[in-house]
């Protein structure tokens, strides 16, 4: 990409979001005032009903608030009012778990699964079926058997990242070259030797894919999981501010919420250009 | 209004007289039995040294007759001085308001963010579980059926419940039945319908026909008054309205954006309508039963059972909570401690309105009812047996129901009248009143005939 392109692409982006905002600050400027209230009543009512505020805030409410919470980040008021930086953390460690728990499953039987054309069909229709089922839709079943809302979390966060790394994981080893599986049987290299050492260097990128697709899949389902079990994350943080009608803090999160997703892509992109190689 | 009967009044019986301890004899107290109201005015201490004296006294007097001409020849308070001298009343008092050791200290109680929750809540920020020795965590919660399975699960030690929720899970009603027990009504009133702005000349229910309302939960009192209301105006709430279960915080923005027409709530949310300027209030729910139970603190039997003392414990920390929030002057103080982000999370000038129950009526004007909400704690056995006649009118349980046994296993009357009077406060001396809903009386003895009297019901 030339230089130039880029700072062409980096003034359109900026006029952009700029226009975005012009346009969401005149939209939410909200009516004149009311006239015909008493001062005693009014003092009883919120500004949507008095000064004809819009009930939903503009960009300058929300860039206020989310000044106030970037200045203090980690604070903790008991177990129900928590920072920001502190509600991150634990979706962050949340899904970190699940994922690692995800991992270590679905790598091992990915592997299996792509080097023996009979565990493949066996697993074949289990993996089918439990594959389109929606996160959540284990939620209830979770909270039933496991009887711990912060490990149903976790385990609905494992179920979810664990299908696509299984099933990339199983395409990547099924398709590695035949010619560089064959090099290595001439070669008399044993089976292990050849699975770490032939095959996973072959199929990382397309683990790695999985993997990407997995953290993606995982931090869009530990939001809504955190709204529903409560207590504490990003999630409950939304539900938390949504129980106050507190729209700022809402449009707040699904920023953080936005950002912190695009990083852990981002992690995941670089480390797969790390394990590219070129035929 | 004296609570504890003060042993060092020569004129008085230290016995037994009348079960309120507000009026002198048992008589006068039975004519005024349906305003029958306990409110303590003085501090825990206080009663307590009350109660240890008042045994000691009736220990050293067992003949009343004698006690009352010591009092008349030395005084009341020689007679305390004379009485401290051989007994130490201070180290009684201690040992007695120490009760028994909990089991378990560090406790978590589950809470739906609403007014009703007020006791619960403000146990924590003003210290009514450390009076008790206990560390209670009160943990917010998403909704009805989240804070009934995480107290199942025992991530919760017990928590608020709708006054219907402990009756609906004993027997099993959307949820596998596990026996749950009510120790503490936690406030009565303090609900109200809540209708959008564009109905304001929409106010007889008559006129409500094909409207649709917002309710809490199934098994919630709010679901069997708004149907009790309906059904008194001649709607069949199952087929004239529609009627949807949807999460209180949801409720006003449903209503802004005119998905519902109107809501029977738990206070603040009719008040936030009010505030964010999309609803005015109908009706407060007092205007439908005066006195009617809206949540409940409960604990599985299990609990009870494993932890006896630390559920003692936290029942006394509950009623004594509840107590203070019937008096309207520490009302201020307890919207303040319950508004923050940590526990209620609205603000403070809603709760404010809705706790001192002067409160803007959406239409302009400006309302003072004092008991729009109001705190009492004893576990009636008749509300049991009302809301049971209810879930059968509408079909949430069917065939013979053992009105007065569930009532009985769930609604623990008897251990919270000893509780209460341990603690220096006197309960009613029955478990069972009769009230009238909609000016309709209710009779606990005879649930099968009100049922009978009901012509707008589910068919069974």
């Amino acid at each position: 990409m030339s230089s130039s392109l880029r700072l062409r692409a980096a003034v359109v982006s900026i006029a952009l979001f700029v226009t975005f905002l012009a346009i969401w600050h005149l939209a939410t400027r909200g009516a004149a005032p009311a006239t015909n209230m008493s001062p005693e009543y009014a003092k009883l009512m919120g500004a949507t009903a008095t000064a004809g505020k819009s009930a939903m805030p503009g960009p300058l409410d929300v860039g206020a608030k989310l000044w106030e919470h970037l200045r203090r980040p980690f604070y903790d008021n008991g177990p129900n009012d928590k920072g920001l930086g502190i509600q991150l953390g634990y979706s962050i460690a949340r899904v970190g778990l699940g994922y690692l728990l995800a991992v270590i499953i679905a790598i091992p039987l990915g592997f299996l699964v792509g080097m023996s054309p009979l565990v493949s069909r066996a697993l074949d229709p289990f993996i089918q079926i439990l594959k389109p089922i929606s996160p959540l839709a284990w939620m209830p079943l979770a909270l039933y058997t496991i009887k711990d809302s912060s490990l149903s979390a976790i385990f609905v966060i494992f179920i979810c990242s664990v299908w696509p790394m299984l099933i990339n994981t199983a395409f990547g080893v099924a398709s590695v070259r035949k010619e560089w599986i064959n090099v290595a049987r001439t070669l008399e290299v044993g089976t292990f030797r050849r699975a770490f050492t032939v095959i996973l260097p072959a199929a990382a990128p397309t683990i790695l894919t999985g993997m990407r697709i997995s953290i993606g899949i995982a931090w869009l389902v530990i939001v809504a999981a955190e709204m529903l079990v409560g207590g504490t994350g990003i999630g409950y943080f939304v539900w938390n501010e949504w129980n106050n009608l507190s729209i700022t803090n809402v449009i707040i999160a699904i920023v953080l919420i936005g950002l912190v997703g695009m990083l852990l892509d981002q992690v995941l992109a670089r480390v797969t250009r790390l394990v590219t190689f070129p035929e | 209004m004296a609570i504890l009967d003060d042993p060092f009044d020569a004129g008085r019986s230290v016995g037994p007289a009348c079960v309120c301890g507000q009026r002198h004899s048992a008589a006068d107290h039975d004519r005024t039995m349906l305003q029958l109201r306990c409110e303590p005015d003085e501090s825990e201490e206080k009663r307590y040294e009350g109660v240890v004296a008042s045994a000691v006294m009736r220990a050293v007097f067992p003949q009343d007759a004698a006690r009352r001409a010591f009092l008349k020849s030395v005084g009341a308070s020689a007679a305390l001085a004379a009485l401290s001298q051989f007994f130490p009343l201070k180290t009684a008092t201690e040992a007695f308001a120490d009760a028994a050791t909990p089991e378990k200290k560090d406790l978590k109680v589950g809470f739906i963010p609403i007014t009703c929750a007020t006791p619960i809540i403000m146990g924590a920020p003003l210290g009514f579980y450390a009076k008790q020795g206990l560390n209670v965590e009160v943990v917010k919660t998403a909704g009805w059926a989240v804070i009934r399975d995480k107290t199942i699960n025992k991530e919760y030690d017990a928590s608020h419940m709708l006054a219907p929720m402990p009756i609906a899970i004993s027997l099993g009603l959307g949820a596998q039945p596990i026996p749950f027990a009510v120790p503490a009504i936690e406030n009565i009133n303090g609900q109200g319908i809540t209708l959008a702005i564009k109905h304001k000349d929409r106010r007889d229910p008559r006129d409500w026909k094909g409207m649709k309302f917002a309710i809490p939960f199934d098994y919630s009192m709010h679901n069997y008054l708004l149907r009790y209301y309906l059904a008194e105006h001649g709607l069949d709430p199952d087929t004239d309205v529609q009627l949807r279960a949807v999460p209180p915080p949801e409720m006003v923005a449903n209503l802004r954006a005119d998905n519902i027409d109107g809501f029977l709530a738990p206070d603040n949310i009719c008040q936030r309508a009010i505030y964010d300027g999309v609803g005015f209030l109908h009706i407060l729910s007092k205007e439908i039963w005066d006195g009617h139970p809206c949540c409940s603190f409960a604990a599985s039997r299990e609990f009870i059972a494993t932890a006896p003392n630390s559920f003692a414990a936290l029942t006394r920390a509950i009623v004594d909570a509840t107590a203070y929030a019937s008096k309207a002057e520490n009302r201020k103080q307890i919207a303040e401690a319950i508004a923050p982000a940590n526990y209620i999370n609205a603000p403070v000038t809603v709760l404010e309105q809705v706790l001192t129950g002067t409160y803007a009526d959406g239409l302009g004007g400006i309302k003072t009812d004092p008991k729009r909400v109001d705190f009492d704690p004893f576990p009636w056995q008749s509300f049991a047996v009302w809301m049971l006649t209810q879930m059968k009118r509408w079909g949430q349980i069917k065939g013979d129901v053992d009105y007065k046994a569930i009532a009985e296993q769930v609604y623990l009357a008897t251990d919270t009248n000893k509780l209460m009077q341990d603690m220096g406060l006197t309960p009613p001396a029955t478990a069972y009143k009769s009230f009238s809903v909609m000016g309709k009386p209710f009779d606990p003895d005879k649930p099968e005939g009100y049922l009978a009297g009901f012509k707008i019901r589910k068919a069974s």
